[in-house]
């Protein structure tokens, strides 16, 4: 998105589209990513409950793969995973590594 | 409406507050309103006061927010919110409006507690048709960890350091929820994000009561709390089976506890893994988590007493 000059903001700088956040891509923050094991994911969806940033893509209610434009690394998915048998589906590897 | 609340089932709703907000890595707040909007059955229309979520979900033309979004100023969220509730009544009976709408104020505690109190307590006496859902951090982050009537005693922030003589915030905190029992209002209740179906439930009953609800929200800031970036559904959790933020609802006058916590943990688990309470742990600094422990053990003992469960 380009930036608009204060001429050419709306009155009241009201912003008329919604959800135009998503044009700004925050995955650059992160310097730990999380890494999904499918194999030892029980669907549990609590990854997904706690994202602070929207980034683990759920459909017809199936956990998917992350969203690496948004996520910031936070961790918390990895903290919370129950995983299966003591086993995460969900670890934090260092960026650039 | 849906009865059981599964995560397969919310999981299939749209995300009404987007990725690609600036709030922290690992921030509580994105996840207690995620919550409250995924509780809705209804189109929110929501007021924010300023504070981090504000700044941060709506900087210049982004914003994360796929409902109407008003921002005002730091004190008057819930006045905002008023204005536009009375709006929606007036154009409701003069027939140009019909849809089922409901009202939703966010604040910060510097926003709720402090500033935004007298528009909070007014809007409330008032009577309107609305839910305040306060995200409490317990200090002014976004301008720099800034102590508030939040604030717990012994929490180390930079408007009351902990040095050699005085061991950071010297008082108590407020007990906001209380008052807000107090105004006599429908409907008021503390939540964690950690326990997400107990918030969910309590956020789609105070959205189907009339009038004003509030619901304090607790909700863990790395930057402030100085902890992990991973911690704050770990943090949160601990705040609930800890008795530091205990899980109620006081409707029509009515005190419950909805999560009691299978054994009280003490305190210091939830303290400490929170750097503003290091010095909490420091050796002659024992007093001071006596002092935060016997706090807790007041509090709850007469919430058990308010709730019957004694
Ligand atoms: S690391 Fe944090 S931001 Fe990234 S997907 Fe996990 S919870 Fe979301
Ligand atoms: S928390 Fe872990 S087990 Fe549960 S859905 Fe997410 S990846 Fe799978």
């Amino acid at each position: 998105m380009k930036l608009k000059g204060w001429k050419d903001l709306p009155p009241g700088a009201v912003v008329t589209e919604a959800g135009s956040a998503a044009e700004f891509k925050t995955g650059s923050w992160r310097s730990f990513r999380p890494v999904w094991l499918a194999e030892n994911c029980i669907q549990c969806l609590f990854c997904w409950m706690y994202c602070p940033d929207m980034s683990i893509k759920v459909k017809d209610g199936k956990r998917g793969e992350y969203d690496y434009d948004y996520c910031k690394g936070c961790g918390i998915c990895a903290l919370e995973c129950p995983g299966k048998k003591g086993k995460k589906a969900i670890v934090m590897e260092e960026e650039g590594k | 409406m849906a009865t059981t609340l599964t995560l397969k089932e919310l999981s299939k709703k749209e995300d009404l507050l987007t990725h690609g907000h600036r709030m922290c890595s690992g921030c509580g707040a994105p996840i207690v309103v995620k919550q409250l909007l995924l509780a809705s059955d209804y189109p929110i229309v929501a007021a924010n006061a300023t504070g981090c979520l504000e700044v941060s979900t709506c900087i210049s033309q982004y914003t994360a927010w796929k409902i109407p979004w008003i921002h005002n100023a730091f004190e008057n969220a819930a006045a905002t919110l008023s204005g536009v509730e009375t709006m929606y009544r007036a154009l409701k009976k003069q027939g140009k409006l019909d849809k089922e709408i409901k009202f939703v104020a966010f604040g910060g505690d510097g926003g709720t507690y402090d500033i935004g109190f007298q528009s909070l307590s007014g809007a409330a006496e008032r009577g309107h048709d609305m839910l305040y859902v306060c995200y409490d951090n317990g200090a002014y982050m976004n301008t720099g960890i800034q102590r508030s009537s939040a604030t717990p005693i012994g929490a180390d922030t930079t408007t009351c350091p902990a040095g050699s003589v005085i061991k950071g915030k010297t008082q108590p905190r407020k007990n906001l929820t209380r008052i807000m029992a107090a105004h006599g209002i429908p409907y008021v209740a503390q939540a964690s994000p950690s326990h997400w179906k107990d918030a969910i439930t309590k956020f789609k009953k105070a959205l189907d009561i009339k009038g004003p609800k509030f619901i304090d929200v607790i909700s863990p800031c790395n930057r402030g709390w100085r902890s992990r970036t991973d911690d704050a559904i770990l943090l949160s959790r601990l705040a609930v089976e800890t008795c530091y933020w205990p899980l109620y609802e006081v409707e029509q006058g009515f005190t419950k506890i909805t999560v009691v916590p299978k054994e009280k943990k003490p305190i210091e688990e939830f303290l400490k893994p929170q750097g503003r309470f290091k010095h909490m742990f420091a050796p002659g600094n024992e007093w001071l988590l006596k002092l935060a422990q016997e706090e807790v053990d007041r509090e709850w003992e007469r919430l058990r007493k308010e709730a019957g469960s004694e």
